[in-house]
């Protein structure tokens, strides 16, 4: 084999935890498979410390690439594969890794694995396992085409332990291609953390009954532990949350260490959005509801009694 | 200027999924749908076209007898103006490229230079035929769109990024733009438009028709091993009065589960 490349993300030179993470798992398959470990860096940060992590060689495309378009991401990074001519390729289901990293393997005319959650070396070949309809299914995925290609959901493995030395830095040209131009960017108005990122959610349901009660009750109970707010759909469609705050299948898919669910039945699609979250707290007035399924603690009384006392026991702590 | 969609015909989000007992298969029970992120995609083209004027046309991939009755419902009801179904027997199999590839011939064939497609469908979770497309093409994409205006031959598009960060981005005709949550309100279909739908025009093609062949949209990725995801441990139910649940709620999440 002639290895397997991590296409390696940073904001703005500082690289993400995202990058570590997935060549210490490559040194692990890499490992089993005989062959080495290398990765690849678009724009200026310092790609010899990857080596640190256990890269043996960084192909690095120099320049100001802080300004993202898909085209020129992919047009770079297939610079760096006709280089490196890796076997597999790991990148992480971020959103240049869902944006761009598609378009690179069109370009390589080949095969991708999604946001794969397992990876292991059998046979020779790496083989990945991966959610499919929002993790209401499970399946193996393997590439018979080469690169094989697979983005990682964040966090799926753990960092490397931090060793020493520098990796050897190859530097890759690549003609600029971008065909959009970034014309300003947002930063979040919120302090909370992101539902995709965030430790600790409360989400609220259809029975919140109005956007004011949603407001009065559950905003208070998710600012007194610190937590970002979600929804169900049905409280989003009912106009009581934004959409950028529903929960599910059509939502966003949250992976929190603390998830309380005040309000929600807890529909199939809700559940696909929040199962895996470490501990789930139902609050729901209906003992029949099918969130207290797939709760750690369930209490069965009427939210507008139960949240405001949870939120003064909150503020108590 | 003359507007594309992509749809897929997926399970509905209240499906139940069961893998065979070899794991080689799964079977779903629910109703089939338009995937929800490609009604935005529709709604976003129907209004770029009510704007500025064209043609609106639909592409898919699949079997016309299993998908032409959403189209017409979903999609054809809410004012677009024609659907190219994609069906070949080759494409039973195909993967995430190979449907890229021929959707992306389709779309060369009709002379279009904006086509909208759903973040992602839910069923494979891919999200990988969008971003292929464009690359086949060699347009400029934009994912996760949350407003968008053309004028003239430009663009501008607002794009929601990891972290809660927004981005607007501009550029030039040609584009393919994913659409997501918030993007526009689709509308319902009224009856009158419901009946007007049934005599819009489809039409079936073929990868010969195409000019692809078999081996062009040959599967490059195998799925297998189709399991339920691991099971959660039971829990408990609190009983007791309100102050008392929700004192020992406190003392378990501190205590027990140790996440506060």
């Amino acid at each position: 084999m002639s290895g397997i490349l991590v296409l390696a993300e940073h904001d703005g030179g500082a690289f993400k935890k995202s990058a570590t993470e997935l060549i210490g798992k490559a040194s692990e398959l890499a490992a089993a498979l005989g062959t080495q470990v290398s990765a690849a860096v678009v724009g200026d940060a310092p790609a010899a410390s990857l080596g640190a992590a256990g890269a043996g060689k960084v192909y690095q495309v120099q320049g100001d690439h802080s300004s993202y378009d898909a085209a020129a991401m992919a047009s770079a990074w297939k610079a760096i594969v006709d280089a490196a001519s890796p076997d597999v390729i790991l990148a992480s289901a971020s959103y240049v890794g869902k944006d761009a990293l598609p378009r690179l393997v069109a370009l390589l005319n080949t095969g991708m694995g999604s946001e794969v959650t397992e990876l292991r070396a059998e046979g020779g070949a790496v083989i990945g396992r991966r959610p499919l309809y929002a993790g209401k299914l499970y399946a193996d995925v393997q590439i018979s085409s080469s690169p094989a290609v697979f983005s990682v959901r964040p966090n799926s493995f753990p960092q490397p332990g931090a060793g020493s030395g520098e990796a050897e830095v190859v530097t890759v040209s690549a003609g600029a291609q971008a065909l959009t131009t970034v014309v300003e960017t947002l930063q979040p108005t919120s302090t909370t953390a992101d539902l995709t990122e965030a430790e600790r959610i409360v989400s609220g349901g259809r029975a919140l009954k109005s956007a004011e009660n949603f407001d009065n009750v559950i905003r208070p109970l998710a600012a007194a532990v610190g937590a970002t707010v979600g929804a169900s759909r049905a409280a989003v469609d009912a106009g009581y949350a934004s959409h950028s705050e529903q929960v599910g299948q059509t939502g966003k898919t949250v992976n929190p260490t603390l998830y309380i669910a005040a309000g929600i039945s807890g529909a199939i699609q809700h559940l696909a959005g929040m199962r895996t979250s470490k501990v789930i707290v139902a609050i729901n007035k209906d003992p029949e509801a099918p969130i207290f399924e797939h709760a750690t603690y369930g209490i069965v009384d009427d939210l507008f009694e139960v949240c405001p006392r949870l939120t003064k026991a909150f503020e108590e702590l | 200027m003359k507007i594309g969609i992509c749809a897929k015909v997926t399970a509905d989000t209240d499906a139940r999924l069961s893998p065979s007992a070899d794991g080689g298969s799964f079977e779903f029970s629910g109703k089939s749908v338009v995937g929800p992120y490609d009604m935005f995609a529709v709604e976003e083209a129907v209004q770029t076209k009510e704007k500025h004027g064209g043609d609106t046309v639909v592409f898919t991939v699949g079997a016309e007898s299993d998908v032409l009755s959403q189209l017409r419902g979903s999609v054809l009801a809410l004012g677009v103006d024609k659907a190219v179904i994609v069906e070949d027997p080759a494409l039973a199999n195909a993967d995430a490229l190979g449907v890229a590839r021929a959707l992306a011939k389709a779309i060369e064939a009709e002379g279009v230079d904006l086509v909208f497609c759903g973040k992602q469908a839910i069923d494979d979770d891919n999200v990988q035929v969008p971003a292929m497309i464009a690359g086949l093409l060699g347009w400029a994409q934009v994912s996760r769109v949350t407003a968008f205006a053309v004028d003239g031959t430009s663009f501008t598009a607002t794009r929601a990024m990891d972290g809660g960060i927004k981005q607007v981005v501009s550029g030039n005709l040609p584009v393919l733009i994913t659409a997501e949550r918030g993007l526009n309100t689709p509308r319902y279909a009224k009856l009158p438009a419901i009946m007007k739908a049934k005599k819009k025009p489809t039409e079936r093609r073929d990868l010969a028709a195409l000019g692809l062949s078999a081996e062009a949209v040959a599967p490059k990725v195998s799925t297998s091993a189709y399991g339920s995801p691991p099971e959660r441990p039971s829990g408990k139910i609190i009983e007791g009065d309100t102050d008392t649940v929700v004192a020992e709620l406190v003392r378990l999440l501190r205590e027990e589960a140790k996440v506060l």
